[in-house]
């Protein structure tokens, strides 16, 4: 009997996770749906990507910085067990292009948008500010998620090449100043063993973490439950379901661009 | 005119309505009374597709509401929120305009601000309010706002859910006021939902009893007071006793 129990417990958690997957599916459909036909709010998305990119760029820069100078000491340090310190700058240079710019510049992106995007919109829910919008003759997919969706999308790219850069400088700062790496030597470094790809790919990944994220803020906020409790629960659920979506889509499309 | 038909809504073992007739003739004020909970607001949503009622027929003006092209049903619309649901990160005369700034109704920005500010004006707000932020207004204001937003359009429509919730006594009876007054000068259909007598009383034509998921009793609002049901009774009396249960 409690064998039974326990499948149909675990039974019921997987249903409910399959559904869970099904209805951000569906919205995540919807969203791109949405995206191609009209009315398209122009407005609304300059804002949102002044508020998802341009004020992202201080977090964003400040990860860089402290992750490129911090890889280049560890290089450094791993490097001389087989006097390999050379490698510090092309090591540097890939590593943030290809994964930590990314993958970091996305969780910081999910830390600092999805929470302010859910909690906007959870709020707006419960105060029926959505529902206005709809007695209003505004649908508030088009009006709110589309926006957010299409600027994360385009500026979580841009903010990773930023936070490539200002990675890499980090790496140079360490390097030259710290490690006593020669500046040209090291620059040079820097671009020779860098190619296209490395760059692009992290950029790919930058627009792809951009959606996701902005898609959980919006999906997570548009369903809060209701009140402060409500709101505080959609939130961490962003949060939480934006770092993990994250994190699994940068393997899958690690998988997917280097796998030989 | 605004018909339901047997309208029916659960939401799980939560029957809320089970099987509302209502008519609202065209021109009419009705108010809805009735306790919390009974569904006054679901009732109201259901009209305007924001909840989508399990049976039962909504008709307004001969078009069934779930078969209507959504813009040009809406369009028909204005509605005061309980809460006022002014957007935070809006201007007060840019949420006044807000129909009137894009979409079907769009106009030039200067004559949507222009419209605004006559609007607020005639709900009693000077046009200084026009720049500010909701989170800058009292309750009361933000309900004029509220009420302004409604009105904008010119709806031929208009739903009142709560006008008078949160106010004083006197704000309360300005405000029914100008509901009356603004409903009577455009010849809209206007349907309220409250538990205020004093708003029955200044805002309705009609007046209709919903409990236990039904429409217990409707009627003239002159009417109400000797109307004998024992459910208009304890409620417009304010009484515990009867056969309303206190204890909900």
């Amino acid at each position: 009997m409690i064998i039974v129990r326990l499948i149909a417990a675990l039974g019921g958690a997987v249903l409910s996770m399959l559904a869970s997957v099904g209805r951000v599916t569906l919205f995540a459909a919807q969203t791109i749906s949405h995206l191609l036909r009209p009315p398209f709010y122009f407005k609304e998305f300059g804002q949102a990507l002044l508020s998802i990119g341009y004020f992202s760029l201080p977090v964003v820069g400040l990860t860089a910085i402290f992750t490129g100078a911090a890889l280049a000491l560890q290089i450094y340090e791993g490097g001389s067990r087989f006097n390999a310190e050379s490698v510090v700058p092309s090591i540097v240079a890939i590593g943030m292009v290809r994964e930590l710019g990314p993958v970091l510049g996305g969780l910081m992106v999910a830390a600092r948008v999805a929470s302010s995007i859910a909690a906007e919109i959870g709020t707006m829910k419960v105060t029926e500010q959505i529902d206005a919008l709809v007695t209003l003759s505004t649908n508030p997919m088009k009006y709110l998620t589309v926006p957010r969706v299409l600027a994360a999308t385009l500026a979580v790219p841009v903010l990773v090449a930023v936070g490539d850069a200002i990675g890499i400088m980090g790496g140079y700062l360490v390097g030259v100043n710290r490690l006593g790496l020669n500046s040209a030597a090291y620059l040079a470094n820097t671009v020779d063993f860098l190619e296209v790809w490395d760059v692009a790919s992290g950029l790919i990944k930058g627009a792809v973490f951009g959606f996701i994220v902005a898609l959980m803020g919006c999906y997570f906020g548009m369903n809060s439950g209701r009140g402060a409790q409500g709101v505080g629960r959609a939130t961490k659920a962003a949060v939480v379901a934006a770092s993990v979506m994250t994190l699994a889509s940068n393997y899958l499309l690690t998988e997917l661009f280097f796998s030989a | 005119m605004i018909t339901l038909q047997k309208v029916h809504k659960a939401f799980g073992d939560n029957h809320v309505l089970q099987g509302v007739d209502l008519v609202i003739p065209k021109g009419e004020s009705m108010v809805i009374i009735g306790g919390s909970g009974t569904g006054k607001s679901v009732m109201l949503k259901s009209v305007l597709g924001l909840v989508t009622p399990d049976a039962g027929k909504i008709i307004v003006d001969g078009d069934d509401v779930t078969t209507v092209e959504r813009d040009a049903f809406l369009a028909r619309f204005g509605m005061l929120f309980q809460g006022g649901a002014l957007f935070d990160s809006l201007t007060v005369w840019q949420n006044v305009a807000f129909r009137l700034l894009r979409g079907s109704l769009k106009k030039p920005t200067e004559e949507a601000r222009a419209i605004a500010i006559e609007k607020l004006r005639r709900v009693g707000l000077k046009s200084n309010v026009a720049d500010r932020f909701p989170a800058e207004l009292s309750g009361g204001m933000q309900k004029r706002v509220g009420l302004a937003r409604a009105i904008a359009a010119e709806p031929e429509i208009i739903f009142f859910d709560e006008p008078t919730t949160g106010l004083d006594p006197i704000m309360a009876g300005v405000i029914n006021d100008l509901i009356r007054e603004i409903v009577v000068e455009m010849g809209a259909t206007a349907m309220t939902i409250t538990h205020d007598m004093s708003s029955v009383r200044a805002i309705a034509d009609d007046v209709a009893m919903l409990h236990d998921g039904v429409i217990q009793w409707t009627g003239d609002v002159g009417d109400m007071d000797a109307c004998g049901d024992p459910y208009v009774e304890q409620f417009i009396n304010g009484r515990a006793e009867g056969p309303i249960e206190a204890v909900r």
